[in-house]
C-alpha cells in the first residue's frame, strides 16, 4: 500500500513536471520578442505547409461529413414530418460541433504529427543543436512560425470545413433528397445565431488551434533523440491532441451551454 | 601566460544522473593552436564541447573564454559569445530543407545585415576552400558523408569565428575524405588564424596536426602534451590508448564471473 502510494506521488509530481515544463516553454515562445522582417516569410512558409497543405483532408472530410448529416438528419425528420428543417441540422451541427472538432482531429493528424515528426528529426540530426551554437534561438526561429502558423490556420480551416460540409449537405438535401432550397437556406438562416453558434464555433477553433500546435511542437522538441523516439512523440502528438480537443470541447460546450 | 590561453578550464565537475563525467579536471587551450580532447568513447569529449560552448552548465569549477565566465553569463550574451564560435558537429548537422549554399549562407542571413551580392560572395569563397563550390545546388540529401562534413565546416568558419571545435571529425570517413579534412582542418587554422578544438578517437589522424593533446578517462585528465611526448608516455593508460592496444588498463573483457563456470555451471 505504502509503495503503490509512492508510486502515485511520484508519477503525479513528474506529470506536473512535465506539464509545467511545457508551460513554460509555450510561454516562452509566445512572449518571444518579434522580429517582424524575419518573422514573417517564415510564418508564411509554415502557414503553407501548415495550413494550406491540410486543404485537401479538411474539404473532403468536410465534404463527406455534410453528405452523411444530411442523409441521417433527413431520415430522422422526415418521420416527423421535419424534412424541411434540414438546413438548420446541418448548420447547428457543423457549426458549433462537428466543424470545429473534426477539424481538430484532423489537423492532429495531418499537421500536428507532420511538425512533431520535424521538429522531432531535427533534434535526432543536431538541427536544432547546431542552431544554438550558431547563436540562433531555436525558439525563434523553429518553433515560434510553426506554432502561429498553427494557431492562425485552425480557425481558418474549420471555417472552410464548415462551408464545404454544409455545401455538402445542401446537394444531397436539396439535389437528391429533394428537400425545398428555399425552406433549406431560409430556416439555416432564422436559427443560426452569429453569436451562440458561429463566434462559440470560432472559439472552440481557436483554443483547439493552440492546444493541438502546443502538445505537436512540445512532443516535437522533447523526442528523444533516436528513430523509435520520433516514432512515440508523433503518436503521443495525435493520441494527446485527439483528447485535449474532446475533452475540452465538452468543458467548452458545457460553458457556453450554461449561458456564458 | 593568461594572454597565450583562449579557454581556461579551472577546477571543472560534471555528472550526469549519478554518473561522473568530470571531476575536478583543469585544462587550457591555447590561442592559435590545434588542441586535441582524446579518450575512448563515452569518457566526456563531445559534453567537454557542449560546456564550452555554454550548452550545458557545469556543477562545479569555471570555464573562461577570453575572460568571460561562459556558464555566468546571460542567454542573449551567451549568443552573442557563439558568433565568434564555430562547431562542426559529428554527423555535420546541416539543415535538410536548404541547399548546400542556403546552409552556409544560414549565419551570414541571420546575424548580419549583408547584401545578397556579399553574401554569394562570402559563401562561394568559403565553398571554395572546402572544394565544393560546384556543390553549391545540392541539398544534403544529395552529399557523401564526407562532403556533408566539408559544407558542416564550411557553414562553421562562415562568419570567421577565433574558435573552431570539431567533434569526431573523422568519425566514419574513408581514408580520402579523412585526408582531406585532416588537411582542412590544419590549413585553415592557420590561414585564418583560429584556435582549434578536436574531440577525437582517431589517433594517427589527429595526432598528426595537433600541436598538444588532453587525454581523459574515467573523469581525470591522465595524459596531455605533444603528440611525440604522449607517444612514449609512461602511464599505463595513455600507453594504451595512443597505441590502440586490445587489452591492458582497460580490459578486453567486460567484467563477467569466470568463463568455464559461467558456461558449464557449479557441477562443472
Amino acid at each position: 500500500m505504502f509503495r503503490y502510494m509512492q508510486h502515485l506521488g511520484h508519477t503525479t509530481i513528474s506529470r506536473l513536471h512535465y506539464l509545467g515544463q511545457s508551460a513554460i516553454f509555450i510561454l516562452k515562445t509566445i512572449f518571444r520578442w518579434p522580429k517582424p522582417v524575419k518573422s514573417f516569410p517564415l510564418l508564411i512558409q509554415e502557414l503553407f505547409s501548415v495550413g494550406v497543405l491540410s486543404l485537401p483532408i479538411i474539404t473532403v472530410s468536410g465534404l463527406f461529413i455534410g453528405m452523411v448529416v444530411s442523409l441521417q438528419g433527413y431520415n430522422v425528420l422526415s418521420k416527423f414530418s421535419a424534412s424541411e428543417e434540414l438546413g438548420q441540422l446541418i448548420a447547428l451541427s457543423v457549426v458549433r460541433e462537428l466543424g470545429p472538432v473534426v477539424s481538430a482531429l484532423l489537423f492532429a493528424g495531418r499537421a500536428g504529427s507532420a511538425l512533431t515528426a520535424e521538429i522531432g528529426l531535427m533534434k535526432t540530426t543536431e538541427q536544432l543543436a547546431s542552431m544554438e551554437m550558431m547563436g540562433v534561438d531555436p525558439l525563434w526561429r523553429v518553433i515560434s512560425p510553426r506554432f502561429w502558423a498553427g494557431v492562425i490556420s485552425l480557425p481558418l480551416l474549420s471555417t472552410i470545413f464548415c462551408a464545404v460540409a454544409i455545401f455538402g449537405g445542401y446537394v444531397i438535401g436539396v439535389h437528391w433528397l429533394g428537400v425545398d432550397a428555399g425552406a433549406f437556406w431560409n430556416n439555416m438562416q432564422g436559427s443560426v445565431d452569429f453569436r451562440l453558434d458561429v463566434l462559440n464555433g470560432a472559439i472552440k477553433s481557436i483554443v483547439f488551434g493552440c492546444i493541438v500546435t502546443w502538445i505537436a511542437v512540445y512532443q516535437g522538441i522533447a523526442t528523444i533523440p533516436t528513430a523509435e523516439g520520433i516514432g512515440r512523440a508523433t503518436t503521443r502528438s495525435v493520441v494527446y491532441a485527439s483528447l485535449a480537443v474532446l475533452g475540452l470541447d465538452f468543458v467548452l460546450t458545457a460553458l457556453m451551454m450554461g449561458g456564458w | 601566460m593568461e594572454k597565450d590561453n583562449l579557454i581556461c578550464i579551472t577546477n571543472l565537475s560534471f555528472t550526469r544522473g549519478k554518473r561522473i563525467i568530470f571531476d575536478d579536471i583543469s585544462l587550457n587551450i591555447k590561442r592559435g593552436k590545434i588542441t586535441a580532447i582524446m579518450g575512448p568513447s563515452g569518457t566526456g569529449k563531445t559534453t567537454l564541447l557542449q560546456l564550452i560552448g555554454g550548452a550545458l552548465k557545469p556543477d562545479h569549477g569555471s570555464i573562461e573564454l577570453n575572460g568571460d565566465n561562459v556558464s555566468k553569463l546571460s542567454q542573449s550574451k551567451l549568443y552573442q559569445l557563439r558568433k565568434r564560435i564555430g562547431m562542426l558537429f559529428q554527423s555535420g548537422a546541416l539543415f535538410t530543407n536548404l541547399s548546400v549554399f542556403e546552409n552556409v549562407a544560414f549565419p551570414l542571413r541571420e546575424h548580419t545585415q549583408l547584401s545578397e551580392e556579399l553574401i554569394r560572395y562570402l559563401v562561394l569563397m568559403k565553398l571554395q576552400a572546402v572544394g565544393l563550390r560546384g556543390a553549391r545546388h545540392l541539398m544534403p540529401s544529395e552529399l557523401s558523408g564526407g562532403m556533408s562534413r566539408r559544407v558542416a565546416l564550411a557553414r562553421a568558419m562562415v562568419l570567421d569565428p577565433e574558435l573552431m571545435m570539431y567533434d569526431e571529425p573523422f568519425t566514419g570517413q574513408d581514408p580520402i575524405s579523412m585526408g582531406v579534412l585532416v588537411k582542412l582542418i590544419k590549413e585553415l587554422n592557420t590561414a585564418l588564424g583560429m584556435t582549434s578544438i578536436i574531440v577525437s578517437h582517431d589517433v594517427p589522424e589527429t595526432a598528426s596536426i595537433a600541436d598538444e593533446i588532453y587525454v581523459l578517462s574515467e573523469g581525470k585528465i591522465v595524459g596531455s602534451g605533444t603528440p611525440q611526448l604522449l607517444a612514449t608516455d609512461n602511464n599505463p593508460y595513455v600507453n594504451q590508448f595512443m597505441h590502440g592496444l586490445p587489452d591492458g588498463v582497460v580490459p578486453f573483457h567486460y567484467p563477467a564471473d569466470e568463463y568455464v563456470l559461467d558456461v558449464f555451471g557449479e557441477e562443472y
